[in-house]
């Protein structure tokens, strides 16, 4: 089979993946944030006192969102490119 | 017996009733003691420095060195910024390293994961500055190692598109393996001590990972047919993968 085609197939199983549990447990909030490993380990140890608190935090979930798109933009521009310029060399050498 | 059903009822309550309850792969700012907060930071320091030195040998010996490592690097920026819903009704993000660490070994990695994960830390709250060290333990050396480990040992032994996806599912569930033994270790059970723990943050972190695992999994094999075919066609100058 084409690399493509198995590809595509791929891509469709990890849609497929995201998309099952918001069909199909669709009344769960899905919480994101990380921080709240932290929750087990105070419960386990009540008395604990986080030591440090973050330089800095986003001031609101749009801000946060805001960060969370750059970093993706930063890595699938890097991709996309990287794909691009092999798809150039690709079409270049196969037209010699 | 009392003991293991007692636990499995308040695993099972948690589950249960807080269903909005979500565990990322990073130890919050803070969540660490002192002391074990630099108990990782020196472990990992090693693993970052063979990595510094290992970036400036593949980029001189390979010219298009450079563009993979702005794949990998830009597939782990990619990934652990995706907070995928699970079956758990929580999310959690896959980590994108073991892409980079069948290509170029697991050191190299240990330096990309060390940026995102600083970028996350200073920039996003996630993570933090004192926890890095663990962080980077985890995401960055763990999780990589136990890639490259599986891609090794399998890829003259089954199909190599099967190595690809066990290693990267497998070092993406290691690397949470390892955050719940770093918060086992400085959250002993005060009745079940370290283990108990352990068994408490694995639990409630693998449910939610095994279905990223695999979608991290099959992402990584999606770009490393790419890379194969690209190799194929004499467009790639790439090691033996």
């Amino acid at each position: 089979m084409e690399t493509s085609k198995i590809n595509l197939i791929l891509l469709i199983l990890v849609i497929a993946i995201v998309l099952v549990p918001l069909i199909f447990k669709s009344d769960a909030e899905y919480g994101g944030a990380d921080g709240q490993a932290g929750d087990l380990a105070l419960e386990i140890n009540p008395n604990y006192e986080p030591w440090v608190e973050p330089l800095w935090e986003p001031p609101s979930g749009e801000i946060e969102s805001l960060l969370f798109s750059v970093q993706v933009a930063i890595g699938a521009g890097s991709i996309g490119y990287v794909l691009g310029l092999l798809k150039g060399r690709n079409t270049v050498a196969s037209n010699r | 017996m009392k003991k293991k059903s007692s636990l499995f009822f308040i695993i099972l309550a948690l589950l249960v009733l807080v269903p909005n309850i979500s565990y990322g792969m990073h130890v919050m700012e803070g969540f660490l003691p002192a002391g074990w907060a630099i108990f990782w930071a020196v472990l990992s320091l090693p693993f970052f420095l063979v990595g510094i030195k290992k970036l400036g040998q593949v980029t001189k010996n390979n010219p298009d060195a450079k563009l993979l490592l702005g794949l990998v690097g830009g597939f782990a920026f990619v990934l652990s910024a995706l907070k995928i819903p699970s079956v758990t009704g929580s999310c959690s993000h896959p980590t994108g390293v073991g892409l980079g660490a069948i290509f170029f070994g697991p050191t190299i990695m240990t330096v990309i994961g060390t940026i995102v994960l600083l970028f996350q830390a200073l920039f996003l709250a996630h993570g933090g500055i004192t926890t890095l060290g663990a962080n980077v333990f985890s995401m960055g050396i763990i999780g990589p190692f136990v890639s490259y480990g599986i891609f090794r040992g399998l890829k003259n032994k089954v199909n190599k598109k099967a190595a690809v996806f066990l290693a990267s599912a497998l070092g993406n569930l290691a690397t949470y393996c390892i955050t719940s033994l770093e918060l086992a270790l400085a959250f002993p059970d005060p009745v079940g001590g370290v283990t108990a723990s352990l068994t408490k943050f694995l639990l409630v972190f693998a449910l939610t990972q095994i279905p990223l695992a695999i979608a991290e999994g099959l992402l990584t094999v999606i770009v490393y047919n790419l890379m194969v075919e690209y190799k194929e066609k004499g467009v790639l100058k790439l090691g033996n993968i």
